[in-house]
C-alpha cells in the first residue's frame, strides 16, 4: 500500500516539444491540463504560478494554455494550491476544476470533498486532480539559504532546481551546475512534512513524478475511474508517448523503496511525538 | 468493497445487487398506499375536511412509493440562530426532497411545519446557540436532549457560539439578554457540523450516514461510524473555536504543511497565506470553527478518506430521486 491504489503505472512524456522545453520532467502535468482544457474536461486548473520572487510559487487559476505554460517546472517551496479551491468555483466561475498538488494537497482535497465543512459546492466540481510525488518541501527562506548561501548562486540567475540522484541540483541560466549533498538540505525541510505518510500522491486521479523514469520522462500512476478515463482519452488523442514501466531504468522498484523509506521514517517520528516529547504528555496526532 | 455493495443494496432497496426479485418488495408498499387514497376520496364530499386529508396524503405518498427500509425521524431545532443553517440544508435542492422521500421524516421544524412542541426524534439538528437569560430557550435545549437519540450541533453557533460569542447585552428590548452559550455547554452533543454556514453537502452526508448508523446492517453502521467519528470527536473536544486553533493546534504542534485549506474554508477571508503559512486576522474572525475542521492536519482518517471514490459514488447514488 505504500504506492496506493492504482489501475496502471507507466513511463511517459508529453508529445508537445513546447511543453517539454520548460517542464520539470516529462511535462505530464502541463500536458494533462492542456489536453483536458482543449477537450472540455476541465475549464481551468489551479496550478503553482509564478510570483514576483524567483522560484517562489503562487497559486493561480489557469484557464489558458499560456497560463499553464507559465506554471511549468518544480518550485521546491510551499504553494498553497488549496487556498483557491473555493474561490475557483466562485469569482472564477469554474464548474470543472483541475488541480495539481503534492500528496498532502491531494489529501486536503479529498478530505474537502468528503467533509466539506467550509467548502460549499466544491465536492462535485473537481474534474481532474493531478498529484506530484513529494519527499519533502521547503519554506521559501530555506530555498534562499540553500541556493544563495550553500550554493553561492543568485536565485535570479537560476533556470531550474531539481532533487534527484541523492543531490540538490542548481542549474543557472548561463549553463553552470551546482550540486549540494541532500544532507545539507535536511534542516531546511518544512517540519510539517515529517508527519507525512504519502510519497506518490495516493489520492490523486493521476499521479506523476520523476523517480523511476529516465531523465526527461515521468512515472505515472493512473488511479481513479476518472483518471483512467481521462488518461485513455489523452493517449488516444496522441498527447503522450509511453513505455511500459518494466522497460525503463531504474523503474518501479526505486519508487517503492523511496516510498517505503519515507513512510517508515515519518511513522517513526509520529510515534516519537507520542512518547519522547515531554513527560506524561504527547504531541497531537492528526491521524485518528 | 463489501461495505459499499451492501450500502448500495440498502440505499437502492436491492435494485443493484439482486436480480428478479427486486420488484417484490415495492408492490406491497404500493398496495398499502391505496387504502390511504381511498380514504381521502369520500372525504372530498365534505369540503372542510378535504384540505386536511390531502395534507396527510401528501406527506405519506412518497414514503409509500419508495421501496426503502424504515425512515428515521429528524427535527430542526432553532435556538439563537439565523436560519442560514436550515437554508443550507434546503440548498440541497432536490437532494432535500430525496432525503425526505427516502430516509427521513421531518417531524419538527418551526420554519417549515406546524408542529408546536419538540417531539421525540432520532436526530435533532440544532442550530443557534442558547441565550441563558431566556428561560424558554434553556428549557427547549434540555427538552431536545431528552427527546433525541442523536443531537447534532448544526453550524458554527450551535457548535462554538460563533458570532453570538460577541454578544454582551444592552440592546432594546431585552438589554439583559447577554449570555449566549454553544449548546454543548448545556447538554451533551453527539455530532458537530461546524461552519458558518455549514455546507449543504456536509449536512447531506451526515444525514445519509446518520440513517445508516441507525438503520443499516453492521457493516453499514461501521462505515457510518467511521465517517462520523471525527465530528463526534470534535463534539467531545469542546465548545471553543477560533482562527487561533490553526495556530495552537496545527502550526504550534508542528503539523502545518501549508496546503491553504484553512484559507479557502474561512467565510470571512480572515486567513491569508504568507510564505506558505496561514496568517490570521483575528479581528476579522467570527469564531465559526471551519478552518480547523477543514484542515487536513486537524483530523484525517486514512480508513475513510482512502475510500473517497466509493463513498462519494455511494452518496451520489443515495441522492438519486
Ligand atoms: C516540493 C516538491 C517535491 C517533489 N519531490 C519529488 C520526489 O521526491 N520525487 C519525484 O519523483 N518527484 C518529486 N516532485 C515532482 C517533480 O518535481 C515534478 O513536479 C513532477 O514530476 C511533474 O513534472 P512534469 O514535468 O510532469 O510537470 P510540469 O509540466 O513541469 O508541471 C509542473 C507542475 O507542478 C506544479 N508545481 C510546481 N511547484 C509546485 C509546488 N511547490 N506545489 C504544488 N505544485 C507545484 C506546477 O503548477 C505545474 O503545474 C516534487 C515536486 C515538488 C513540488
Ligand atoms: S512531504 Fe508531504 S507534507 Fe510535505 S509537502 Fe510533500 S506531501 Fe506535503
Ligand atoms: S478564521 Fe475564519 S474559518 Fe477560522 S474560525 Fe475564524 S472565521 Fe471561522
Ligand atoms: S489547512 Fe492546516 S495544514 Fe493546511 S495551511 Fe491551514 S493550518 Fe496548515
Amino acid at each position: 500500500m505504500v504506492l496506493g491504489n492504482y489501475k496502471q503505472v507507466v513511463a511517459a512524456r508529453s508529445t508537445d516539444p513546447e511543453i517539454l522545453r520548460g517542464a520539470q520532467d516529462g511535462g505530464i502535468v502541463t500536458q494533462l491540463f492542456a489536453y483536458a482544457l482543449d477537450a472540455g474536461i476541465i475549464d481551468g486548473a489551479i496550478v503553482a504560478g509564478p510570483s514576483d520572487e524567483p522560484f517562489k510559487p503562487e497559486p493561480m487559476v489557469a484557464t489558458t494554455r499560456e497560463e499553464l505554460m507559465a506554471s511549468r517546472g518544480t518550485r521546491y517551496s510551499i504553494s498553497p494550491n488549496m487556498s483557491l479551491i473555493k474561490e475557483v468555483t466562485r469569482s472564477y466561475g469554474l464548474d470543472k476544476v483541475g488541480v495539481v498538488g503534492t500528496p498532502c494537497q491531494m489529501q486536503a482535497l479529498r478530505k474537502g470533498q468528503l467533509y466539506p465543512v467550509g467548502l460549499r459546492d466544491v465536492p462535485d466540481k473537481i474534474a481532474l486532480a493531478v498529484g506530484i510525488f513529494c519527499m519533502e518541501n521547503f519554506p521559501y527562506q530555506g530555498i534562499i539559504q540553500l541556493v544563495e548561501d550553500h550554493g553561492a548562486t543568485k536565485l535570479d540567475n537560476v533556470r531550474k532546481l531539481d532533487i534527484g540522484k541523492g543531490k540538490f541540483w542548481i542549474y543557472t541560466e548561463r549553463g553552470a551546475t551546482v550540486d549540494l549533498p541532500l544532507k545539507v538540505t535536511h534542516k531546511y525541510e518544512q517540519p510539517g512534512c515529517h508527519v507525512c505518510l504519502d510519497y506518490v500522491a495516493n489520492l490523486a486521479d493521476i499521479s506523476t513524478g520523476s523517480v523511476g523514469a529516465p531523465d526527461g520522462w515521468s512515472t505515472i500512476f493512473v488511479r481513479s475511474a476518472k483518471g483512467d478515463d481521462i488518461w485513455a482519452k489523452a493517449i488516444a488523442a496522441g498527447a503522450f508517448e509511453t513505455k511500459p514501466i518494466e522497460s525503463v531504468k531504474p523503474g518501479i522498484d526505486l519508487v517503492t523503496k523511496l516510498a517505503t523509506d519515507k513512510i517508515t521514517k515519518n511513522q517513526k517520528y509520529l510515534e516519537s511525538r507520542a512518547t519522547e516529547y515531554g513527560v506524561g504528555k504527547a504531541l497531537r496526532n492528526p491521524y485518528i | 468493497m463489501g461495505i459499499l455493495e451492501s450500502l448500495k443494496a440498502l440505499l437502492f432497496g436491492k435494485h443493484d445487487v439482486s436480480e428478479g426479485k427486486k420488484d417484490e418488495k415495492p408492490e406491497p408498499a404500493v398496495q398499502k398506499a391505496e387504502p390511504v387514497k381511498t380514504e381521502s376520496v369520500p372525504a372530498t364530499e365534505k369540503p372542510a375536511d378535504v384540505i386536511v386529508e390531502k395534507k396527510a396524503s401528501i406527506i405519506q405518498e412518497p414514503k409509500e412509493e419508495k421501496p426503502v427500509a424504515e425512515k428515521i425521524t429528524v427535527g430542526h431545532v432553532h435556538m439563537s440562530g439565523c436560519t442560514g443553517c436550515l437554508v443550507s440544508f434546503a440548498d440541497n435542492y432536490e437532494g432535500l426532497l430525496t432525503i425526505l422521500d427516502k430516509y427521513a421524516d421531518l417531524v419538527y421544524c418551526l420554519t417549515l411545519a406546524d408542529v408546536r412542541h419538540i417531539p421525540e426524534m432520532d436526530v435533532a439538528l440544532v442550530e443557534g446557540s442558547v441565550c441563558i437569560n431566556d428561560h424558554l430557550s434553556v428549557e427547549e435545549i434540555i427538552e431536545t436532549r431528552k427527546n433525541s437519540k442523536i443531537v447534532v450541533a448544526l453550524g458554527g453557533c450551535a457548535c462554538y457560539g460563533n458570532i453570538t460569542r460577541f454578544c454582551r447585552g444592552g440592546q432594546m428590548n431585552q438589554p439583559q439578554h447577554e449570555g449566549f452559550l454553544p449548546i454543548g455547554d448545556l447538554i451533551d452533543v453527539d455530532v458537530y457540523i461546524p461552519g458558518c454556514a455549514p455546507t449543504p453537502q456536509q449536512i447531506r452526508n451526515v444525514c445519509v450516514m446518520a440513517y445508516l448508523l441507525l438503520k443499516g446492517n453492521d457493516e453499514q453502521k461501521a462505515l457510518a461510524g467511521a465517517y462520523l467519528t471525527p465530528f463526534m470527536n470534535l463534539a467531545k473536544a469542546g465548545t471553543e473555536a477560533c482562527g487561533c486553533d490553526i495556530m495552537t493546534q496545527v502550526i504550534n504542534q508542528g503539523l502545518c504543511m501549508g496546503c491553504g485549506s484553512c484559507a479557502a474554508a474561512c467565510p470571512v477571508r480572515a486567513i491569508s497565506m504568507e510564505y506558505g503559512k496561514p496568517q490570521i486576522e483575528r479581528d476579522l474572525c467570527i469564531k465559526c470553527g471551519a478552518c480547523y475542521a477543514q484542515c487536513p492536519r486537524s483530523f484525517f482518517s486514512f480508513d475513510v478518506v482512502n475510500q473517497y471514490e466509493a463513498i462519494m459514488d455511494a452518496i451520489d447514488a443515495a441522492m438519486q430521486p
